[in-house]
């Protein structure tokens, strides 16, 4: 009798490890099968991006009729530059301003709430819907395609990631930090912005550089907003060019030549991105939002 | 209280206040300011829904509730049509075929992440899980448009034509690369690293003595993961799929690089191999020479769009929001 139930039970237990076993290795498999595409990404881009690549390539302006690359990305680099620096200029300080009032000031009443929930729901709203919503106000109101009208698209996308991240940070400062401020007698709105948004700083960069990460390689808003020019900035009311919006066309292009050159582009972008993601490795590595606070 | 000027003990008193009153201005005009940029967030969502309500009112009146579940898309003048049900169907159909591959894949990354693997191993593969999910989409595109395509036709979509086409409707057309499977496949590619990174996240914050009990019962590491960590982060995991699909509802030039860019009743894809189309692609393709009721169809696919997508996120964030501390690279 006995004996017939260890039997039983080393028969499971072995049905058990061999099934633990299985589970593992399809994990491995995973991780595997994700990365290969990594692989295979960075691999193409570089290759048929990279002979393109030239000091011409990366200053002129784009020349000739998809037939023959001569000529360069040129105002598309300027132009992502742009925008970026522009959402920035609005997202960074709204985004701040607005974790801070979650974090410091506003609790959980029925406003601060609302302000949560549709700050995360604005951070999934497809792009292409926020490029729609840019178009209807901006474009349709100074009559053309423009510079600002992208980069205030690009703004409502970055915006909620640097209200959420903010936010996020500011709730790991210890209370004592705050205390030890008002017992200064400092009031609070300076206790906020100088003694907790600094003590919090690298968590509010971190959500920076995500947000200019996330917008550098946004195309679908683009395509609605800013026109797509040839040339070089000319002013805040006129078109300009973006990377990835030249990437899109060149890819749609029946010709080689132009297919090379989004192919360069993407180059660039992705060279764009993985500098800002290493920087911001870098700041997260660096980070300790406690031991920070303690030693202020 | 300091105050600088020396005086009998009213003038003191009198400066103290004024001093004070001056401070409490200062913080109610900070928090006047703060209040303010919290109310931009909820402007920017109105908006949002305001200019495409008031975008989408010609279209409507036109075509009645017969655009919600119309197939036809004819821009002629004068025998226009417009129904939006293809896309609707492309939309999350595309994004169904992502979800059913990239759940179980992203859940064993996590798995692999939190559970199976020290530091050393982790990090740097969370390192490069993370670069791909920034690697921004259009990049994706490119990349499955001269390249990924091929392969899923020679590797994947042929064989299983050969196969199957005969007798299973789902594998009937013969393939060529650019259609719902494919587009599928490329947003699940897409998604997985999103979707993982935040499982992981998640699954880190269950505490350790669940995994313990469970160890102490004697449960294998699969058994542990299945009784202990699952059902404890159910929720969040969840939500992170959630947010995961309301990434593939709503991308756009992915899609429309990959799909076959279908129209009308084409749109409604009889098999995996057809082409088809969704929402966000259709505005990219037709935008530029949109105008009149063309344009107000498209703000009317767009407020769909947005209506999807609002349910799918207010989902999310109850289910994910607080147990994930910073936002996913998303």
């Amino acid at each position: 009798m006995h004996e017939k139930y260890l039997g039983q039970l080393q028969k499971r237990s072995s049905k058990r490890k061999l099934t633990d076993r299985l589970v593992s290795f399809a994990a491995i498999a995973c991780v595997v099968i994700v990365l290969i595409p990594l692989c295979s990404i960075i691999f193409e881009v570089v290759n048929r991006g990279g002979h393109v690549i030239n000091w011409r390539f990366l200053t002129d302006i784009p020349r000739g009729f998809n037939t023959e690359i001569n000529g360069g990305l040129g105002p598309s680099i300027q132009g992502t530059l742009i925008l970026v620096g522009l959402a920035s200029l609005v997202s960074v300080p709204v985004g701040i301003l607005t974790g801070i009032y979650l974090s410091e000031f506003a609790g959980n009443g029925r406003f601060p709430s609302s302000v949560r929930l549709i700050n995360d729901i604005l951070n999934g709203m497809p792009s292409i819907v926020i490029g729609l919503l840019a178009f209807l106000t901006l474009v349709l109101a100074m009559g053309s395609y423009s510079v600002t009208a992208g980069a205030f698209a690009l703004s409502i996308i970055m915006t909620p990631i640097v209200v959420r991240v903010t936010e996020e940070s500011l709730k790991l400062i210890p209370m004592t930090v705050r205390e030890a401020g008002h017992a200064l007698g400092i009031q609070k709105w300076k206790v906020s912005m100088f003694v907790v948004l600094m003590a919090a700083k690298k968590g509010v960069l971190t959500g920076i550089v995500l947000g200019i990460a996330r917008i550098a390689g946004e195309t679908a808003p683009l395509l609605l907003t800013i026109g797509g020019t040839r040339s070089f900035f000319g002013g805040f009311d006129s078109s300009v060019d973006a990377i990835p919006v030249r990437i899109f066309q060149y890819a749609r292009s029946p010709f080689d030549p132009a297919n090379s050159a989004a192919w360069g582009g993407a180059l660039i972008l992705i060279v764009l991105v993985l500098i800002v993601s290493v920087a911001l490795r870098l700041i997260v590595e660096g980070k300790s939002f406690g031991t920070k606070a303690h030693t202020l | 209280m300091t105050i600088g000027v020396a005086g009998n003990k009213d003038h003191k008193s009198i400066i103290a206040t004024f001093m004070l009153k001056k401070r409490i201005k200062q913080d109610r005009i900070f928090r006047l300011i703060l209040f303010a940029a919290g109310g931009y967030i909820l402007f920017i969502m109105g908006l949002l829904f305001f200019t495409l309500s008031q975008g989408s009112i010609p279209v409507l009146e036109y075509m009645g509730l017969e655009f919600f579940y119309g197939i036809d898309w004819n821009t002629v003048e004068g025998r226009e049509t417009y129904g939006i049900l293809p896309y609707v169907i492309g939309t999350l159909l595309s994004s169904a075929i992502a979800m059913v591959i990239a759940v179980p894949v992203s859940l064993m990354i996590g798995v692999f992440l939190s559970e199976m693997t020290g530091p050393r191993v982790s990090t740097p593969i969370s390192f490069i899980i993370e670069i791909l999910a920034s690697v921004p989409s259009v990049i994706y595109g490119l990349w499955a448009f001269f390249v990924f395509r091929f392969w899923l036709v020679d590797y994947v979509e042929l064989p299983l034509h050969k196969a199957f086409g005969e007798n299973i409707f789902l594998f009937a057309r013969t393939p060529f690369g650019l259609d719902i499977f494919s587009a599928g496949i490329v947003l699940a590619i897409m998604i997985i690293p999103i979707i993982s990174a935040v499982m992981r996240e998640i699954m880190k914050t269950v505490p350790n003595s669940q995994r313990e009990a469970a160890y102490s019962l004697g449960a294998t590491r699969w058994e542990m993961v299945k009784t202990a960590i699952v059902p404890y982060a159910k929720s969040g995991l969840l939500g992170a799929s959630i947010l995961g699909l309301g990434r593939a509802i709503g991308e756009t030039v992915l899609v429309t690089m990959i799909i076959g860019g279908a129209k009308g009743p084409l749109a409604i894809p009889d098999s995996l191999f057809s082409p088809s189309n969704t929402i966000s692609a259709l505005t990219a393709q037709n935008f530029a020479e949109a105008s009149g009721l063309q344009l107000s169809a498209l703000i009317g696919g767009a407020l769909v769009l947005v209506i999807l997508a609002f349910g799918i996120n207010l989902l999310a964030h109850f289910m994910v929001s607080r147990m994930v501390k910073t936002v996913p690279t998303a």
